[in-house]
C-alpha cells in the first residue's frame, strides 16, 4: 500500500492530459426526466392523477366524514343539484362528499397493496434469478402455483375467511374497519407473482453483465451485488410494474367490492359505492356513473402515467 | 497505372446531417472522390469520421427523418444518384451497386434459408425463372468457397459461423454481377485467420468479375494489403487522398501520420512506444470552424483554426487537406 | 514444471461447460470443453500474452483462473496462495491481490454508480482507509494516475467516451493495490489512437507500481508490442509458449505460423509480397474437439499420427516449448 502512496516518483514518467468532460453534468434521472418530458400522454396522466389526488386530500376540507356517512332517508336518490351536485345514493348520502372519502381510501388500498407486492416480487424474482439452481426451482414452482389460481376466486375465499374477523384501524384522523387491511393483503399476496416474474429476468441477465463479474472479482458479498449493483439496474421494470399495480389494485378492490366481498358500508370506497348502485341502473345512473368515471380516470391516467415512465426508463437508450 | 480507366463514380461536395433532438449532428462535410472501373478504393478513419454514413448515404439508405443528405452530387454511370427516385434506386441497389456490412447475422433474414433470400434477389433483379435462380444460387455459393453448396442452400443463416455467412453475404451482393461493391467493415469482427480468407476471396472475386470495391475499415494494416488507392477521414472531412504505396511512404496529414505511428508492428521488434494522439475527436454537434484536427495537431499553426483546409494537390493523385508541410514544418 | 518463483501459477486448468437439452426435463447432452488443461507460469513483474482466435478460451481461461466461473478441476496459486479453493476471509484476501480488466468499456462499469462508488468499491470491501472521505481521496488519486480530471468523481459512466470508461476501469482494478492483473482483451472495442493510450498507459502503470499482467488479446500485433512472452490457445490447449520475440520470428507450430502470417502489415509493399498460409475451413466445435491433435483437421501437415495421438508439450528449444508431432516427433 506504501507504494501507491507516494504521488512522486524517480522515474515518474510523463503523466497524461488530464482529461475533463466538456458536457455539463448530467445524471440519470436528468435523463430519464428529459425522455419523460416527451410523452405527451403520460404529463396528461401525470396531471390528471395530480388532480385526482387532490380531489380526494383536499376535499376533506370540505366535506366532514360524517357529512359523507350521514343518512338522510327523506332525501334518497335525488339526481344532481346545486345542493348534492353529484345526487344522493339509496340511503339520502352526498354521492360527492362519498367519492371524495371513498378515493382516499381506494388511493391508499392501491398504494399500500402495491408496496406489499414490489417487496415479494422483488424478493422472490431476486433470489431465484440470482441463485439459479433448485432455490429458483423451488421459488418459481411456487410463483407458477399462485398464478394458477384465479385471482378473483382467491380474493373471494381470502375475504369470505378473513373478513369481519379483523379489528378497526385508526390511521391519518380517519377510522377504517378491518376489512380495509385484509383486502391490502389479500391483493398485495395475490399480485406479487407478475413481477417475481420480471424480475427474475432482469436477474438471469444481469447477472452475467461484466460489471457484476468485476463486483465477484473485487470480492463484494453476493447481498451487496444483488441489492446495490442490479438491483438498481433494475429499477426500470418494478417502477413501471409498481405504477400500474396500483391501477389494478384499485379495480380488484372494486371487483370485490362489487361482489359485496370487500370493504364494508359505511365506510364508502369507489368500488362499493358501484355495488350500492346495482339495483338502480338505469333508475338513478348517477349512482355508479361519478364512481365509475373517476375509476376510469384514475386507471387511465395511471397507465399513461405508466407508458412514459416504460420509456424513460428504458435503459436501453444509452444517449438521449 | 499505365492506362487511365474510366470513372464509374463521381462523388463531389456530398454533405449529410442528422437532426436530432439534442441538436445538429454534422456528420459528413462536403467529400468528393472517384471510383474508377475495377480499382479497389480503401475508406479508413476511426469512429464518429464519417465513412459508413458517406457510403450509406450514395444509395440513398440514410433514414431521412433524422437524417439529411443535404448537398452534393453523387454521379454514376452519367446520372446523379441523389436526384433519382426511391424505384430507381432500387432498381441500381443490388443490381447495379451492392453493399455488405460488419454483421452479417443482421443483414441475413434469420427466417428464411439463404437459398431463398440470394436466389430472391436473382429473380427481382435479373428476372431469371425459378429453375435457373436456383442453379445460379448453388453456383455462387461455391464460387465464395462454401464446400457442399448443393446442400447448405437449404440452411439458415444462423447455422453458418461468422466467417461462411460473410461469405454468403458475399455471394448474395454479388449474385447480380454488380459493377461497384460497397464493403462496410467486412472483415472487423472476424477472427484473423478469417479475415485474410475473406480479403482474399473478395480480391480474387474482384479480378474475374472487373469489379470496382469501396472498402470501408479503420483497419491500416487491412488496407495495405489489398488497397489501390486509400482516402482518410476525420470529423466528416476527407484529410488525406492517395495511393497505397505514398500513403504508407509519406503520408502527408498529421492525422495519418498519427495514426500509422500508433500502430504496432507484427513484424519488427519493438523499438519505442506508440504514439497516441492526445485530446478526443470533435463533437459532431457543433458545425465545425477551421482545421477539426487542429486541438491535437502537432503541426498546428494559427491559420489552421481560422480556416479549413481544403484538398490540396501535393503528387501525382496525392492530396492533403492541410496547411502545412509535414516534411518541412512549414505552411505550404 | 513448478516454479516457485513465479507470482502466478496455473496447473492443469479445465473449464467445461454442460450443453442441456429439453424443455421440462432437462438432460445433459455434451460439453463444452472451453479451456481442457493449460498451465503455466508469470514471474513478478512480467506481462505474458495469451493470444487465439474466437473458441480457443483464453477469456474462459482468464476468468475461471481468479474464480469468476468455477473451475473444473485445477489449481490457481497467486503469490502463494491457492485462489480456486479459498473461502471467506482467504479468499478476500487473495482478491485484493488479483484484479481483473474487461473488454467491453459499457458493460463493465455499473450505469447507475458514479465513478466514485465503482472507483471506491474495492477500497470498501477490503476495508482499506477509514472513511468513505479517504476513500474519496483516493479515488481522485487513482483517476490521476490514469490521466483523467479528480473533478471527474461525481459522473456516470455513460457521459464517458470508451477509451475514458476503460481507464476508469483500470483505476478500479488499481484500487485494492493488487500484484497482478488479468487484461481481458482490454483495448480491442477501442479506436486505433485511442488503443494506443491505453497501452501506454498500462505500461506506465506498470513500471510505476511494479504490476504483473496476463494480456489476453487476438490483436497479434499489439501483444508483440507489450508482451515479455507469449502463449498460442487453440481449442482449450497451449501450442506453443516463448519469449516474445523468439515466437514472432521462430514460430514452431504450424497453427502459430498460418496465424502470424494472416495478420496484416501495414506496409503495402511488404504484405503483398509475403507467403501466406491461409487455413481452410473453420474452428471446429468446442463441444466435440478432433481426436489427437485438435489442430490436425485444418493443419497443412498433419501426418498419421496426429489425428490419433495427442502431442506432447515439449521444449523444443531453449524456453520454447511447442505441443507438435512434426516439430517434436512424438
Amino acid at each position: 500500500m506504501n507504494m501507491i502512496m507516494e504521488s512522486t516518483s524517480p522515474n515518474q514518467p510523463v503523466p497524461l492530459n488530464m482529461e475533463g468532460l466538456d458536457t455539463p453534468p448530467l445524471t440519470l434521472s436528468q435523463l430519464a426526466w428529459r425522455r419523460f418530458r416527451r410523452h405527451r400522454m403520460a404529463i396528461f396522466g401525470a396531471i390528471v392523477l395530480t388532480l385526482l389526488i387532490i380531489y380526494a386530500l383536499a376535499g376533506s376540507l370540505v366535506y366532514p366524514e360524517s357529512y359523507a356517512n350521514h343518512t338522510d332517508t327523506s332525501l334518497r336518490l335525488l339526481a344532481p343539484s346545486m345542493e348534492h351536485p353529484f345526487g344522493t345514493d339509496s340511503v339520502g348520502r352526498d354521492i360527492l362528499a362519498r367519492t371524495i372519502y371513498g378515493g382516499q381510501i381506494s388511493l391508499l388500498i392501491g398504494i399500500t397493496a402495491v408496496i406489499i407486492e414490489t417487496l415479494a416480487g422483488i424478493l422472490i424474482g431476486a433470489l431465484a434469478g440470482y441463485y439459479g439452481g433448485w432455490i429458483d426451482s423451488l421459488l418459481m414452482r411456487i410463483t407458477e402455483a399462485m398464478l394458477n389460481i384465479p385471482e378473483i376466486f382467491l380474493l373471494i375465499v381470502m375475504a369470505k375467511f378473513f373478513g369481519g374477523n379483523i379489528p378497526e384501524i385508526e390511521f391519518i384522523g380517519r377510522t377504517f374497519s378491518g376489512s380495509v387491511i385484509v383486502i391490502v393483503v389479500i391483493i398485495g399476496l395475490t399480485s406479487w407473482m407478475y413481477l417475481a416474474r420480471i424480475v427474475r429476468a432482469q436477474f438471469l441477465s444481469l447477472k452475467e453483465n461484466e460489471f457484476v463479474l468485476a463486483a465477484h472479482a473485487t470480492g463484494t458479498s453476493n447481498a451487496q451485488i444483488i441489492f446495490l449493483h442490479i438491483l438498481p439496474n433494475s429499477i426500470a421494470p418494478i417502477v413501471v410494474s409498481a405504477t400500474l399495480g396500483v391501477a389494478n389494485a384499485i379495480l380488484a378492490e372494486a371487483y370485490i367490492s362489487f361482489l359485496g366481498l370487500g370493504v364494508q358500508p359505511p365506510t364508502a370506497t369507489w368500488g362499493n359505492m358501484l355495488d350500492g348502485a346495482n339495483n338502480y341502473l338505469e333508475s338513478a345512473p348517477w349512482l355508479w356513473f361519478f364512481p365509475g368515471l373517476l375509476i376510469l380516470l384514475t386507471v387511465l391516467s395511471i397507465n399513461f402515467l405508466g407508458d412514459g415512465m416504460r420509456d424513460a426508463l428504458d435503459p436501453r437508450s444509452r444517449a438521449v | 497505372m499505365a492506362m487511365t480507366k474510366p470513372v464509374l463514380l463521381e462523388v463531389s461536395d456530398l454533405r449529410t446531417r442528422f437532426h436530432t433532438p439534442e441538436g445538429t449532428v454534422f456528420a459528413v462535410n462536403g467529400i468528393s472522390f472517384h471510383v474508377d472501373e475495377g480499382e479497389t478504393v480503401a475508406v479508413v478513419g476511426e469512429s464518429g469520421c464519417g465513412k459508413s454514413v458517406s457510403m450509406i448515404s450514395l444509395l440513398k439508405l440514410i433514414p431521412t427523418p433524422p437524417g439529411d443528405v443535404y448537398a452534393g452530387t453523387v454521379i454514376y454511370r452519367g446520372s446523379d444518384l441523389l436526384q433519382k427516385s426511391e424505384q430507381e434506386m432500387e432498381d441500381i441497389r443490388g443490381k447495379e451497386i451492392a453493399m455488405i456490412f460488419q454483421d452479417p447475422m443482421t443483414s441475413l433474414n434469420p427466417v428464411l434459408t439463404v437459398g431463398r433470400q440470394i436466389s430472391e434477389s436473382l429473380r427481382v433483379h435479373l428476372g431469371h425463372s425459378h429453375e435457373l435462380a436456383e442453379s445460379r444460387t448453388v453456383e455462387l455459393l461455391e464460387l465464395v468457397g462454401i464446400p457442399d453448396a448443393a446442400r447448405r442452400v437449404y440452411d439458415y443463416p444462423h447455422q453458418f459461423s461468422g466467417g461462411m455467412r460473410q461469405r454468403v453475404m458475399i455471394a448474395m451482393a454479388l449474385s447480380c454481377a454488380p459493377s461497384l461493391l460497397i464493403a462496410d467493415e467486412p472483415t472487423t469482427a472476424l477472427d484473423v485467420t478469417i479475415q485474410a480468407q475473406i480479403v482474399e476471396l473478395v480480391a480474387r472475386l474482384r479480378e474475374s468479375l472487373h469489379m470496382a470495391v469501396i472498402w470501408i475499415t479503420h483497419d491500416l494494416g487491412v488496407v495495405a494489403g489489398m488497397a489501390d488507392r486509400v482516402i482518410v477521414m476525420y470529423a466528416g472531412f476527407i484529410v488525406e487522398e492517395a495511393s497505397v504505396e505514398d500513403l504508407y511512404d509519406s503520408p502527408s496529414h498529421p492525422y495519418t501520420m498519427a495514426l500509422l505511428g500508433a500502430l504496432p508492428r507484427v513484424d519488427r521488434r519493438r523499438d519505442q512506444r506508440l504514439k497516441s494522439i492526445p485530446g478526443s475527436p470533435p463533437n459532431l454537434l457543433v458545425e465545425p470552424r477551421g482545421c477539426p484536427f487542429a486541438p491535437r495537431c502537432d503541426f498546428v499553426i494559427e491559420k489552421c483554426r481560422q480556416e479549413n483546409p481544403s484538398l490540396i494537390q501535393i503528387g501525382n493523385s496525392h492530396s492533403t487537406a492541410c496547411w502545412v508541410d509535414v516534411k518541412t514544418g512549414a505552411p505550404r | 514444471m513448478s516454479d516457485s518463483t513465479a507470482l502466478v501459477e496455473v496447473q492443469d486448468l479445465k473449464k467445461h461447460f454442460p450443453v442441456s437439452r429439453g424443455i421440462i426435463f432437462r438432460s445433459r447432452v455434451g460439453l463444452v470443453r472451453a479451456v481442457d488443461g493449460v498451465s503455466f507460469s508469470i514471474q513478478r513483474g512480467e506481462t505474458l500474452g495469451m493470444v487465439g482466435e474466437s473458441g480457443c478460451g483464453k477469456t474462459t481461461v482468464g476468468r475461471t483462473m481468479l474464480g469468476l466461473y468455477p473451475a473444473t478441476s485445477g489449481n490457481v496459486v497467486i503469490d502463494g496462495e491457492d485462489i480456486l479453493h479459498a473461502r471467506g476471509k482467504d479468499q478476500l484476501r487473495i482478491r485484493r491481490k488479483a484484479q481483473i480488466i474487461f473488454q467491453d468499456p459499457y458493460a463493465s462499469l455499473n450505469p447507475r454508480w458514479t465513478v466514485n462508488s465503482i472507483v471506491s468499491e474495492p477500497m470498501r470491501v477490503h476495508k482499506l482507509f477509514a472513511s468513505d472521505k479517504e476513500r474519496s481521496e483516493r479515488a481522485r488519486e487513482l483517476l490521476r494516475f490514469v490521466g483523467l480530471s479528480p473533478h471527474l468523481l461525481n459522473r456516470f459512466p455513460h457521459e464517458f467516451s470508451g477509451g475514458q470508461r476503460q481507464r476508469i476501469g483500470i483505476a478500479r482494478a488499481l484500487a485494492s493495490d493488487p500484484l497482478f492483473i488479468v487484461c481481458d482483451e482490454p483495448i480491442s472495442a477501442l479506436d486505433v489512437s485511442i488503443q494506443a493510450q491505453v497501452v501506454n498507459l498500462l505500461e506506465d502503470l506498470q513500471d510505476q507500481f511494479g504490476l504483473t499482467f496476463l494480456f489476453i488479446a487476438h490483436d497479434l500485433s499489439m501483444v508483440r508490442h507489450i508482451c515479455d512472452r507469449v502463449t498460442v490457445l487453440y481449442l482449450g490447449v497451449m501450442v506453443e509458449l516463448a519469449d516474445r520475440d523468439e515466437l514472432y520470428e521462430n514460430p514452431l507450430h504450424p497453427y502459430t505460423k498460418a496465424l502470424l502470417s494472416a495478420v496484416p502489415i501495414p506496409d503495402p509493399r511488404k504484405d503483398r509480397a509475403r507467403k501466406r498460409t491461409i487455413l481452410t475451413g473453420d474452428v471446429p466445435s468446442p463441444i466435440n474437439p478432433p481426436s489427437g491433435c485438435r489442430f490436425h483437421t485444418r493443419c497443412p501437415i498433419a501426418m498419421d499420427v496426429c489425428k490419433k495421438e495427442v502431442p506432447e508439450w515439449r521444449e523444443a528449444a531453449p524456453k520454447h516449448w511447442v505441443a507438435c508431432h512434426a516439430v517434436t516427433g512424438g
